[in-house]
């Protein structure tokens, strides 16, 4: 299991993995914004958390379909369903949203800071998002592991993950938004939403998988 | 260890391509699967490894060892794939294979040169050419101890040498005790293999 955790962290880095390609969208969209609204310095402090967190969740679904595609076009997807009896195809699922995490969503975590300077947002309400991006961004990955199994015999599947899975994404996207919301404005409270959030990260990084799994052993042809 | 198939028939988009096939092998004994193409030879390996359910019939593996209670978990299957990645060296891929399927066997390098790919472990897969990679697939098959060989066209792609090289694996292989089914068209070289043909 760690063999494949190794390799699939090392396909992310070398050429043609996807480790980059999120972190540029991010950077993209970011840099973007202020253009759009302007340059009112309290309003972008004001939308930023919410901003970051729709642009980290935009980066994580974009390389969402190759995460069993790659394997699926080599002929690597039929010898780990084929490991089932000795890796659980579930856990091997796992293993394989962990690596994704790791290698694609974990980049974009540690820019997020950077970026929240590019919204004026304050320090503290820096340190909370990129916290709560943290701890939400698996849950993402997980959810989105079930919907690339169902589209993975699909070529152009990108787009339709997307669709599956946005609605599914969306109770995260709120808990991780109010949890970053609750650091700075003062009423509002930070912990509740924030366990909440770790709670359906646990939740999901269960069902995902198994999902998953059950998608993958439909779906050999 | 015996591996039975009775009646086996397999189904592609809903329409029958094989019906009614039934073999027992005993181990050391290989079945070369012959016929035209679209009979269904593919699909039967598939059925027999479990990628695809079997539209009848059923196949099973009687006394084999502990660590591997069903065909899924005893065979290896080389497809029309190599199942590398190319931007992996090859004895990267290779150690990976190896950790992953577990029940160690020869050495990666010890591998690479049973298939006479000695001294390029450390190229990338993607540098090799075809017959150079489909020799580095089969010696995926080295790395880690199967019972059951599933090859689906192992010799696409292979020169002369390499073919006879390969004949030698697999007559090692029955002789350890190892079943082979290969889905071909050309003779593989495997001494004393029985032949199913598949007319459609």
């Amino acid at each position: 299991m760690l063999a494949l955790f190794l390799r699939d962290i090392r396909l992310s880095i070398r050429a043609g993995g996807g480790a980059l390609t999120g972190v540029i969208f991010f950077l993209a969209v970011i840099v973007t914004i202020p253009f759009g609204v302007g340059p009112d310095l309290n309003l972008l402090a004001r939308i930023g958390p919410a901003i970051l967190w729709i642009s980290a969740l935009l980066a994580c679904l974009l390389g969402l379909d190759r995460l069993f595609q790659a394997d699926r076009e080599d002929g690597s997807l039929d010898l780990l369903v084929l490991g089932n009896d000795r890796h659980m195809l579930a856990l091997t699922v796992l293993v394989k949203c962990l690596a994704h995490w790791a290698g694609s969503v974990l980049p974009l975590v540690i820019a997020a800071p950077l970026l929240g300077l590019f919204m004026n947002m304050a320090p503290v309400g820096i340190g909370a998002t990129a916290l709560t991006l943290l701890v939400g961004t698996p849950a993402i990955t997980f959810i989105g592991a079930a919907g690339a199994a169902v589209a993975v015999a699909l070529p152009r599947g990108g787009l339709l993950i997307s669709v599956l899975v946005l609605p599914l994404i969306i109770p995260v996207l709120i808990f991780g938004v109010s949890a970053s919301y609750g650091a700075v404005a003062d009423p509002d409270p930070f912990l509740q939403p924030f366990l909440i959030l770790a709670a359906l990260t646990l939740f999901l990084a269960v069902l995902g998988p198994v999902a998953a799994a059950l998608a993958l052993r439909h779906g050999t042809d | 260890m015996r591996l039975i198939a009775e009646n086996l028939g397999g189904e592609r988009g809903g329409e029958t391509v094989f019906s009614g096939i039934g073999f027992a092998l005993e181990k050391g004994q290989a079945l070369v699967v012959t016929g035209p193409n679209g009979v269904g030879k593919s699909t039967l390996l598939r059925v027999i490894a479990g990628l695809l359910p079997a539209a009848e019939g059923r196949v099973r593996i009687e006394g084999g060892p502990e660590a591997f209670p069903s065909v899924a978990s005893a065979c290896h299957y080389l497809g029309h794939q190599n199942a590398m990645k190319p931007a992996l060296s090859v004895a990267e891929n290779l150690r990976f294979w190896r950790d992953f399927s577990g029940a160690d066997f020869l050495g990666v390098e010890e591998a690479l040169e049973t298939v006479g790919l000695d001294g390029i472990g450390h190229l990338p897969f993607g540098y090799l050419s075809t017959g150079q990679r489909r020799r580095a697939a089969i010696a995926k098959l080295l790395v880690s101890r199967r019972p059951l060989w599933l090859l689906d066209e192992p010799t696409a792609g292979l020169d002369k040498a390499s073919e006879g090289r390969f004949g030698e694996v697999m007559t090692n292989h029955c002789r350890d005790g190892g079943i082979i089914i290969a889905a071909t068209h050309l003779p593989l070289g495997i001494e004393g293999a029985k032949e199913l043909r598949m007319t459609g």
